[in-house]
């Protein structure tokens, strides 16, 4: 097991710097200059000279292939440089939405398992009943709406039912402050969007729990024990669903790498100081090498991700070797 | 009786004044609609979040009026003690700077930082970046004599020196954290203003304490501050609806103000003005048929811009009808003269048949043409659409292409586009520098129009050394005729009109035409 998670780590190194690679020259392909954003984004005017200057500064004037080699020499030596906006290391900048983001996607994924897997099993147990069409309808819902717009809704609602209630409109924080300094004030600002983020996650999850676990409830084995005079409860908690799981996994692994990276709107809307927001902000300045970074980050998730949901295959089924 | 009555009067308007009267303490929290600037200096930024971050801190030598923010000419002393009068006829400025003014470490302030601050200004040492380094041409030295004195020379006498002083971006630095680090600003705050700095959390929030020894007798009235950082609009309304903060100083678009009075009626207060921000078509003169100045008439005869802006006003933030310099301001024409200019006549029925007469004889009927815009809502998109309609009207074609604001920038430094919607945003009104936009590139490098033009900047070089008020007025009307007229290198659309809502216990803050003025906070006070 040991050599086969060695193996599987040393194969990122490739896909890292392809998509290193990949990233540096389609940045450089957008046409743009994040100085001129920088100096004449706000429509007032402003010296040529500075144009120049700002040039240098960051380093863009010098020939594309020392900075593609500077890049890569970075990265291997885990120095992802300083970002082009506000040159302060783009580590730090991550890191300090990092905490924001990973909160956010841990709340949601366990806002979606909570929702997800007892209905989706219960779905798929009632099959063809009122109970199953209407768990079916609320994951349609959650697939089908917007996640913006759920976020912005769920805040009026909260602002009109406490206006509604109280007379004075009410709505949770707007300035991050992390769960150990003030955890009901965290937890206040962070639930609104884990469960904008948790439902549509597990509308998806739901479906697929829904259809694993028809699919082994068919399976021999469950008959056997049905045959042997097991209880239902025992069947579906022990044996069908631990194996019903595997594909759900799968899906919540790729689903949780995702919301690292990925919450763009939902941090626009909830004015979350997070990694997705931050990535709007690069690309939108032009910031390559914040930019680069955080696609090295979201790779570098979603491959170490997938490991991980690798390995828990082998815990919920046996009969997976790693080799 | 008339004691009786008088006593009645007073008892009654007494709880009103005794309202007005400034409260101490309290925390403002107001949203900065940006990201974090990119950094705290600004000497080196341009964008409006550096001064809503960091102006609180800092101290300036003169300013507009804080009480009189909508002037463009009473200015007052900040770190100096009393406005100068110029000698040397009208080339040297005298500064005598306040005595017992201390940074925010202890330390005194001399005029030896308040002329370190002014070089970095004016003449940046090599590799650092000073933005609006150009605006200063007019100034030939800066010198501290004593502990006490700043004199600036200039190389010539221009009225647009003194509003140029007035830079809210000009903050005094400490020479020597200057001489020692020129770049040590851009990531550390001291100064010696208001507030001191206590946080900032990045990307997120900035926050700063009451400076106990500031200067200005009795203020800063509030405790502290805290500015949080909301890009997104929706975001920023619903926390003035909820209270989580107080204001938001660059203003909203007139659909918000409607929802936060329909919902918190007179808890919110709205102030507007007038801003100096000014939309105007740029055409480029590198593509035909653009080069014929006939078809760049007919483009602006085509747009009613007097019916066009109250229509507008309900919607974005646009709202008057002006030629080149802001309306309102001494140099700015009046209606009576712009309405001798082409595509601000009043009868529109006449201007379109004028325009399509224009296009007639230049070939160009039917024209087809991508208006470039830029992906921001207010106010690009609304008004490129606005413009795309009018056109229409003359039987021109016209599809709006929108893009990022790189790419936007981009299309027009290479001149890859045919007409693009801009707008350029100033602070302190300086119609003298102001007006530089519309100079050609070759003089002006945010001028797009991709033409070149020596009687163009003949004329506005006669007009910036002239004092005299009565005759730079008729100089200007003569530039802007010539601009928007007789060679119809722009077309002048709407200028911008600033609403700005905040919880009705906030007070003592006045708007001002600019997002980048009177932003120090320090009269500001909580009125619960």
């Amino acid at each position: 097991m040991y050599q086969y998670i060695a193996k599987r780590v040393l194969l990122t190194i490739p896909t890292l710097l392809g998509a290193a690679a990949l990233v540096f020259l389609l940045m450089r392909l957008i046409p743009g200059d994040i100085c001129l954003v920088r100096l004449g984004g706000g429509g007032g005017s402003f010296d040529p000279k500075a144009l120049v200057a700002c040039h240098t500064e960051i380093g863009v004037d010098r020939p594309v292939i020392v900075q593609f080699l500077e890049f890569i020499w970075g990265i291997i030596r885990f120095d992802f440089g300083t970002s082009m906006w506000s040159g302060k290391p783009v580590t730090t900048e991550i890191l300090a939405r990092l905490p924001i983001s990973l909160e956010i996607a841990i709340l949601g994924t366990a806002v979606a398992i909570a929702i997800a897997i007892p209905l989706g099993t219960i779905s798929a147990l009632k099959q063809n009943t009122w109970i199953d069409v209407a768990v079916r309808i609320f994951a349609i819902g959650g697939i089908a709406t917007p996640s913006f717009w759920l976020g912005i809704m769920s805040v009026l609602l909260v602002l009109d039912v406490s206006a509604a209630i109280t007379g004075t409109p009410w709505m949770p924080p707007i300035d991050y402050v992390p769960i150990w300094k003030d955890p009901i004030r965290n937890l206040s600002m962070a639930i609104l969007p884990a469960i904008t983020v948790g439902y549509r996650y597990a509308a998806v999850s739901m479906r697929m729990t829904r259809s694993a676990m028809l699919e082994v409830m068919r399976e021999d084995y469950v008959r056997t024990a049905r045959a042997k005079g097991l209880k239902n409860k025992l069947i579906v908690n022990r044996h069908a669903l631990k194996n019903a799981l595997l594909p759900v996994v799968t899906l919540l692994g790729i689903e949780f790498a995702f919301l690292i990276g990925g919450l763009v709107v939902t941090e626009q809307v909830f004015n979350l100081n997070g990694v997705g927001r931050l990535f709007v902000q690069a690309v939108q300045n032009q910031d390559y090498t914040l930019t680069q970074a955080l696609v090295m980050l979201t790779v570098a998730i979603f491959v170490f991700t997938n490991l991980l949901v690798d390995l828990l295959y082998g815990w919920l089924d046996p009969r997976i070797h790693f080799a | 009786m008339r004691r009786l009555l008088t006593a009645l009067l007073m008892a009654l308007t007494l709880p009103a004044v005794a309202a007005e009267t400034p409260k101490r303490g309290g925390i403002l929290t107001y949203m900065i609609p940006a990201d974090a600037p990119p950094s705290f200096d600004g000497h080196r930024e341009v964008t409006f979040a550096t001064v809503h971050s960091v102006a609180p801190f800092y101290s300036v030598l003169i300013r507009i009026n804080p009480e009189n923010p909508a002037s463009s000419d009473d200015f007052v002393c900040d770190l100096c003690t009393e406005m100068p009068k110029p000698a040397d006829e009208g080339k040297t400025w005298t500064f005598k700077i306040r005595d017992g003014v201390k940074w925010h470490d202890g330390t005194k302030l001399t005029a030896a930082d308040v002329a370190a601050s002014w070089n970095a200004i004016v003449n940046p040492a090599p590799g650092v970046l000073s933005a609006r380094a150009s605006i200063y041409a007019m100034v030939d030295t800066i010198a501290a004599p004593d502990t006490a004195t700043v004199v600036f020379k200039l190389k010539f006498a221009t009225s647009a020196f003194l509003p140029a002083l007035a830079d809210p971006y000009a903050f005094i630095y400490k020479a020597d954290i200057l001489a020692r680090d020129p770049h040590w600003y851009e990531k550390n705050i001291l100064g010696s203003g208001p507030f001191k700095f206590k946080a900032f959390e990045l990307g997120q929030s900035i926050s700063g304490d009451r400076n106990p020894e500031y200067y200005h007798a009795g203020l800063p009235y509030l405790d502290g501050f805290v500015g949080i950082y909301a890009p997104k609009e929706s975001t920023r309304i619903e926390a003035l609806r909820g209270d989580r903060a107080a204001i938001e100083f660059r203003g909203v678009p007139p659909s918000a103000v409607q929802q936060l009075q329909k919902s918190l009626g007179d808890q919110i207060v709205i102030q507007t003005s007038d801003w100096n921000c000014g939309d105007n078509l740029t055409i480029n003169h590198s593509k035909k048929p653009f080069d014929d100045v006939r078809v760049r008439r007919a483009l602006a005869l085509a747009i009613d811009q007097w019916h066009g802006a109250p229509a507008l006003a309900k919607v974005a933030t646009l709202k008057t009808v002006g030629g080149i310099v802001f309306p309102g301001s001494p140099l700015a024409a009046t209606k009576e003269e712009l309405e001798k200019i082409p595509g601000f006549w009043p009868d529109i029925e006449k201007s379109r048949a004028e325009a399509r007469r224009l296009l007639k004889e230049a070939g160009a009927e039917g024209l087809s043409f991508e208006l470039l815009s830029r992906n921001v809502d207010q106010p690009y998109k609304y008004l490129a659409t606005w413009a795309i309609d009018e056109w229409s009207k003359i039987g021109l074609h016209v599809t709006q292409k929108v893009v990022p604001t790189g790419p936007w920038f981009e299309a027009m430094r290479s001149g890859s586009f045919e007409v693009v919607s801009e707008s350029a945003c100033q602070s302190v009104i300086n119609p003298l520098l102001d007006v530089q936009k519309f100079l050609p590139g070759d003089v002006s490098p945010q001028n797009y129009n991709q033409y070149k033009d020596p009687v163009q900047v003949a004329m506005y070089n006669k007009m910036l050394h002239e004092t005299d008020p009565l005759k730079q007025r008729a100089l200007m009307r003569d530039f802007e005729a010539y601009t928007l007229d007789t060679q119809a290198h722009t077309l002048m659309i709407l200028w911008w009109y600033r609403i700005v809502a905040h919880r009705s216990y906030v007070k003592g803050w006045k708007i001002s035409p600019s997002h980048f003025l009177n932003q120090d906070l320090a009269t500001i006070w909580l009125d619960r």
